[in-house]
């Protein structure tokens, strides 16, 4: 039950990107199109899953004093090879995404988990954290990703990354005179994540006032059993 | 000449770090509360950008190029940065305590942003050499600086605004940066 909770976690309450505002360099860059989402963040959560495990697997042995230093050349170790699979593999996406697979190095997600949960718990749980964190990356990329595609191209589509050329879907919602192109643009990237962010707040607030309130009601019905 | 100082443009206001390429999103969020840090920020983040990519370049080109293990720049890149922040803190510490007090806080932070890390590795991928290396090295925490100091003096007036309870904090300052955006993407006809 905890440890679901614990997964469950990022997926909206403590979503990385929208609520802790961890990793967003990424998140605007490569939200343009759902592709891009996809294959970043499927990148993301191999890296965070891994570095989590290998971290927590070492956790005993790492002296306290180099431990980020530690930590560091472990992560960059496997975004390199992940940058290098991705080269090899999927070189449109590797082009599409640029700067950015070399940059999750100094994604705060990744080395935030190491030193908040993988560094105090067991392999199996920190693996499970990694994952939960990843597919809430991965959530707030699509959505994200999702919304500026439709509104920038009116077209929703995802192809094969390791062949650009075979679609595997591909809709028009919006007809293409009603496209608007300041979606593509850094600042369709703003405020997409601006009114994202403040709804997830809303949301936060909303349930910290329903807290509230229910321990108003408890407190109410404890003074009553009193008085009575 | 022409050529560096269109490079140099081109990287401070139309390609800006923050702006078009999204990059050190999280000291952009984080430290632009206020003027006077966000300018101690600024300074910190030109002298490491600078110094890390003089270093890193010559790595590259003196020890991993010629030992064909040019798969390690991304480990050897970000210890150099990781270091370099380190010994700049400790000689900051030693040489300016008033600099020091001013900047301290920040200085660790410049290890994860992603500005330092990318602009090492661009120098590589781009081919540079090493006067137009320099010159990017230099314009790319300036137009860094600039975008921070802007936005640090909007979201000083921010606060005192009235705004609905959800876009409190950052979602209006990310409103702010979109608007931002759009003022300097009309510069792009400058070059």
């Amino acid at each position: 039950m905890n440890r679901m909770k614990n997964f469950t976690a990022g997926f909206v309450r403590e979503n990385p990107v929208f609520s802790l505002y961890l990793g967003i360099c990424s998140t605007l860059a490569v939200s343009t199109t759902l592709n891009n989402a996809i294959g970043m963040s499927v990148a993301v959560i191999v890296v965070l899953v891994l570095s989590n495990m290998i971290i927590s697997a070492i956790r005993n042995i790492t002296p306290n004093e180099i431990r980020i230093p530690v930590y560091i050349v472990i992560i960059a170790a496997l975004v390199k090879i992940i940058q290098m699979l991705i080269t090899a593999y999927a070189p449109a996406l590797d082009t599409a995404l640029g700067t950015f697979i070399p940059l999750i190095v100094v994604n705060c997600i990744i080395l935030g988990r190491a030193e908040a949960f993988a560094s105090k718990n067991n392999i199996f749980d920190s693996a499970l954290d990694g994952l939960g964190m990843g597919i809430g990356y991965m959530f707030a990329l699509l959505v994200m990703s999702a919304i500026r595609q439709l509104l920038a191209t009116g077209v929703l589509n995802f192809a094969n990354p390791f062949d650009m050329t075979q679609m595997i879907f591909e809709i028009r919602i919006i007809p293409a005179e009603y496209v608007i192109s300041m979606f593509s643009q850094p600042v369709g990237a703003f405020f997409t994540f601006a009114i994202l962010a403040a709804g997830v707040a809303a949301y936060k607030n909303h349930l910290e006032a329903k807290a509230k309130e229910q321990e108003k009601a408890e407190a109410a019905l404890k003074k009553a059993a009193k008085e009575a | 000449m022409t050529e560096l100082f269109t490079m140099f443009i081109t990287a401070v206001l139309i390609n800006n770090v923050i702006l078009s390429q999204f990059l050190g999103m999280c000291p952009f969020m984080g430290v632009s509360k206020k003027a006077s840090s966000a300018i101690g920020m600024g300074v910190a983040v030109i002298f490491v950008i600078v110094v890390a990519s003089i270093v890193t370049y010559g790595i590259y080109y003196l020890v991993l190029d010629p030992l064909g293990i040019t798969y390690m720049d991304l480990l050897t890149f970000i210890l150099v940065i990781a270091s370099l922040v380190q010994l700049t803190e400790m000689i900051i510490k030693k040489s300016s305590p008033a600099l020091y007090r001013s900047l301290g806080v920040y200085l660790p932070l410049i290890t994860t942003n992603c500005v330092v890390l990318n602009v090492a590795l661009e120098n590589i991928k781009q081919g540079y050499n090493f006067v137009e290396m320099l010159t990017y090295s230099i314009a790319i925490p300036v137009g860094f600086t600039l975008v921070l100091y802007i936005f640090a003096t909007i979201r000083e007036r921010l606060d005192a605004a009235k705004t609905p309870a959800a876009f409190k904090g950052n979602p209006i300052a990310l409103i702010v940066a979109g608007i931002m955006a759009i003022a300097f993407s009309g510069l792009a006809g400058l070059v």
